[in-house]
């Protein structure tokens, strides 16, 4: 017994550190990306998100996973002593002071009780109301039985060690107290001695087999999510990289090697908990797409890479290590799922590198999307209108060209705003309200360009780059320094994406500044609208993607007298209305059309008018709303909305 | 074998404007394009190349910015490019470019066997689809024109067979190669280059032909070479139409309006 139990510790650990490097090393087959920055606020979010488990907990049932999360890491200190003490005596928490050691055994008894109970919960919740139907996998039940057996080795272990008097019994170890009397009761008295011999290897088995199992099963990520959270993106990932584009290189991904480091660290810390999948548009209306099975996907392929002498197969295609083409395409580039993530896993990052590897390098994409490429490249814009016509929509108004020095403010129109009928009149109640309230602002007119937005999140960098980098020209050249726009997504690109390209612009959307100048008074709604329940809906790169809930509904509030209604997926859990992503200029095949999903529960809320604060969210709805019979909800911008109130 | 798409680069014409005063083309700042038909010209040159193993040739006569249609040509992959470029064919009707781009088809053939010369059915800025036909005539090829698909072709028998489509018909015909092919747009579906391609089609491999190279007679091309002479243009005045109601304020109201006046001029048809 002194001999064999060694023995096994150390080839246990041997091959514990063996398939922990086999599997880790994988990870860096990926590209380089640099994420030690700020290491203290790593730390600290580390802390929060890790430790803390603050994303966890924002589900009901993550409060279970807190319990056994918590129970696991005093138990570390447990089962460190077990695995040490029967080789070192001398190290054992027996020979601490009294108090000390007695506090220590009395919460290893009531964490191994809580996680007993949480892992019994688990088991049960996963055979009663699984998170979703594949989830009740065999590998799932045998980790929590693993634990359940860990759990009950060690009350029988201390209890029997208790009713043998080798260990003091008393109140600060109930559970193990009650296993003893347990054990007397049921006439065990003259087999103390083997029973917690055989509870003790019980416990030294079922750990070191737990712990060898982990590498190899989805539990990999309670090696691997606390240092996927240090290492997450501290900025939302509401940009995307640019690409450097030389002669003979290599654009975008379609095997784990163009992928980087952190993607596949990603793939080892998914604990496929479902919330992305949850959260997710194209879930929700029957898509090809599953922000969960692509990043399983991912973690297949590469698994899959190691056998075949370190190289990897495509990561595009059809199989359970590859993401569908069509899956790539279904993306709306909300966001939603990596809000959802626990650990901080990116999706959105892999979907847009992916779709650059099928535009770039195959020019293989949805058929719509050719008109819209070359649209962008000859016209600026994803209509393919003539340049001239931009400036229609202020042909009776009189609006001011900009000029550096005469405006505060650009007005950048963005293209829904200047060529789509429906959008136009948001410009036009915009440039309403910004006069009543004095601000100073310009248009660049005919001469305005696409940001390039959709074109980026399509996975058409080369495009993109081309169209930045005129834009930004075209901005340092005019001196523009601030910017007032009316669509989320151009208030993105020019906020976040640009400044890839060196410039820093003060972006603001006008929702944010309208909410700006009712608190300076500088505008003060009649609020003769209170007739009105309006409802928010939260546009994603407004919101999720860029943090900006509060304005709109302050500015609702303002207008209407009343507090917005609101919808059940609000704020940060809101539900796209199918348009990002480029999704805007791409048919919906597949599934249920997501903007009628997002309609109906519109419908459901009572309000007798939608506001939204995005032209893209403004088609989605109205189009949504053609297909819901006889109802009389209307779509309003929130320009429209304080526009009717001045 | 060749597979020869003539591209003509074009102002988009959707951009320019006539100029009020003196009825002629406002082309400044106005963006050039490849002709949208040629696109298609181009296209179904590069579908041999993949499909039978024909060489693509994209050939276009125009001014040194014409350089730029020609890259995009050679990032979609075509395997020659060459760009008919000097001052005495400048000014040129269809005639005249007839006359040259025929000259250039036959010192290509001088290397290569002619298989097919691809053109869009038009220009956007022309519109008088006479230039295909002037090559198909001048070097005595098949004329085919308002290709909208090609049902097969023998490269052994040097045989191809087509459907044009004409106004409220097809017409499916046969003809011996070499043949010129005008085509329309339903032909096929254009390519998007790939990145690499276009990086590489930065420094790829251009050829530039000036009369030097081609050695005609200067009276018969350029401007010189074109009896054609263009006296007026304008834009046709609206004689026949209104704008009913107000679609911007009253939509249902405009919508209304509408039916009204179809329906009480019995103008829809049942």
């Amino acid at each position: 017994m002194q001999i064999v139990f060694p023995v096994i510790l150390t080839l246990s650990l041997i091959f514990f550190a063996f398939s922990c490097y086999r599997r880790l090393s994988l990870v860096t087959m990926g590209t380089w990306t640099g994420r030690m920055d700020r290491p203290f606020q790593r730390i600290a979010d580390t802390l929060v998100y890790a430790i803390g488990q603050k994303r966890v907990m924002k589900r009901v049932f993550g409060l279970n996973h807190v319990v056994i999360f918590w129970a696991f890491l005093v138990l570390v200190l447990a089962n460190g002593e077990f695995l040490v003490q029967k080789m070192v005596p001398s190290l054992s928490f027996a020979n601490l002071p009294g108090p000390l050691y007695l506090l220590l055994l009395f919460s290893f008894d009531i964490c191994s009780l809580a996680a007993l109970v949480a892992v019994g919960v688990a088991a049960l919740r996963r055979a009663v109301s699984p998170p979703f139907e594949e989830a009740r996998t065999v590998e799932a039940y045998f980790i929590l039985s693993m634990i359940a057996v860990l759990m009950v080795a060690y009350f029988v272990m201390h209890g029997a060690e208790i009713a043998l008097g080798s260990q003091p019994a008393g109140l600060y170890a109930p559970v193990s107290l009650m296993t003893a009397k347990i054990l007397l009761s049921a006439g065990m008295g003259t087999h103390l001695a083997t029973v917690a011999a055989f509870a003790w290897w019980i416990h030294a088995v079922a750990l070191l087999s737990f712990m060898n199992f982990l590498p190899y099963s989805k539990h990999m990520h309670i090696l691997t999510a606390i240092p996927n959270v240090f290492f997450r993106s501290i900025e939302k990932p509401n940009t995307q990289p640019r690409e450097e584009f030389v002669p003979y290189g290599v654009f975008g991904a379609d095997s784990v090697e163009k992928l980087s480091w952190k993607d596949l660290l990603d793939s080892f810390s998914c604990t496929e908990c479902g919330r992305c999948q949850d959260s997710c548009p194209g879930v929700a209306t029957g898509k090809a797409l599953n922000p969960r099975l692509l990043v399983h996907s991912i973690k297949m392929n590469l698994l899959a890479a190691n056998s075949r002498t370190g190289t990897a197969g495509s990561l595009i295609g059809t199989g359970e290590e590859r993401v569908k083409e069509e899956a790539l395409w279904n993306c709306t580039s909300c966001g939603a799922c990596m809000e959802a993530c626990p650990v901080f896993i990116e999706h959105l990052p892999k979907v847009v590198k992916m779709r650059r590897h099928l535009v770039e390098m195959e020019a293989k994409f949805p058929e719509e999307l050719l008109n819209l490429f070359e649209n962008m490249e000859q016209r600026s814009n994803p209509w393919g209108m003539a340049p001239s016509e931009r400036s229609k929509w202020s042909a009776n108004l009189d609006v001011m060209p900009f000029e550096q020095g005469q405006a505060e403010y650009l007005l950048f129109v963005g293209c829904a705003g200047a060529f789509d009928a429906r959008s136009k009149q948001v410009t036009v109640a915009l440039t309403k309200v910004l006069d009543a309230a004095g601000v100073s602002y310009g248009v660049l007119g005919k001469e305005e360009k696409c940001c390039g937005e959709s074109v980026r999140r399509l996975g058409n960098e080369y495009l993109f780059e081309k169209m930045a980098l005129e834009s930004v020209q075209q901005f340092q050249s005019k001196g523009v320094q601030k910017v007032i726009t009316q669509c989320p997504h151009c208030f993105n690109t020019l906020k976040n994406d640009f400044r890839q390209y060196g410039l820093e612009l003060q972006v603001v959307h006008h929702s944010e500044l309208i909410d700006d100048l009712m608190k300076q008074g500088k505008l003060k709604p009649v609020q003769s609208t209170g007739e009105e329940r309006v409802v928010v809906h939260d546009s994603c790169y407004l919101g999720r993607h860029n943090g900006v809930f509060d304005a709109p509904r302050e500015v609702i509030r303002q207008a209407t007298g009343a507090a917005p209604v609101e919808f059940g997926r609000k704020g940060e859990n809101a539900f796209c209305c199918g348009a990002g992503g480029g999704r805007m200029w791409l048919e919906e095949h597949e599934g249920t059309p997501i903007n009628v999903n997002r309609v109906k529960e519109a419908v459901a809320t009572n309000a007798s008018t939608v506001c939204v604060s995005c032209p893209f969210c403004m088609t989605m709805f109205e189009d949504g709303l053609k297909a819901i019979d006889g109802t009389t909800v209307r779509v309003k911008d929130i320009a429209e909305v304080v526009a009717e109130a001045i | 074998m060749l597979a020869i798409a003539c591209i003509k680069q074009v102002p988009d014409t959707t951009q320019v404007q006539i100029d009020p005063v003196t009825n002629t083309l406002i082309r400044d700042g106005i963006p050039f394009i490849i002709n949208p038909y040629d696109a298609h010209a181009l296209e179904e040159s590069l579908r041999l190349k993949d499909s039978h193993g024909f060489k693509a040739v994209a050939l276009s006569m125009g001014p040194p910015n014409a350089e730029a249609t020609l890259r995009k040509a050679i990032a979609l992959g075509v395997d020659r490019a060459v760009l008919l470029s000097d001052r005495v064919f400048g000014g040129a009707d269809t005639l005249s470019t007839s006359n040259v781009l025929s000259a250039a088809i036959k010192k290509l053939s001088e290397s290569d066997e002619i298989g097919i010369v691809f053109c869009g059915k038009q220009t956007i800025d022309g519109d008088t689809a006479q230039v295909g036909p002037g090559i198909a005539v001048r070097l005595g090829f098949s004329q085919l024109t308002l290709v909208d698909r090609i049902l097969a072709i023998d490269t052994e028998a040097k045989t191809i067979r087509v459907r044009r489509k004409l106004e409220g018909r097809y017409e499916i015909v046969e003809a011996r190669l070499p043949a010129m092919i005008t085509v329309v747009r339903e032909l096929n579906r254009p390519r998007y280059p790939t990145v690499p391609m276009r990086l590489r089609s930065v420094n790829g491999e251009l050829e530039v032909w000036g009369n030097s190279e081609l050695k005609l007679d200067t009276a018969t091309v350029g401007l010189k070479g074109s009896p054609t002479c263009v006296s007026r243009i304008f834009s046709p005045e609206r004689t026949k139409g209104e704008i009913l109601g107000d679609g911007m304020g009253d939509p249902i109201g405009a919508a209304h309006l509408l039916l009204d006046r179809l329906i009480g001029g019995d103008l829809l048809a049942v």
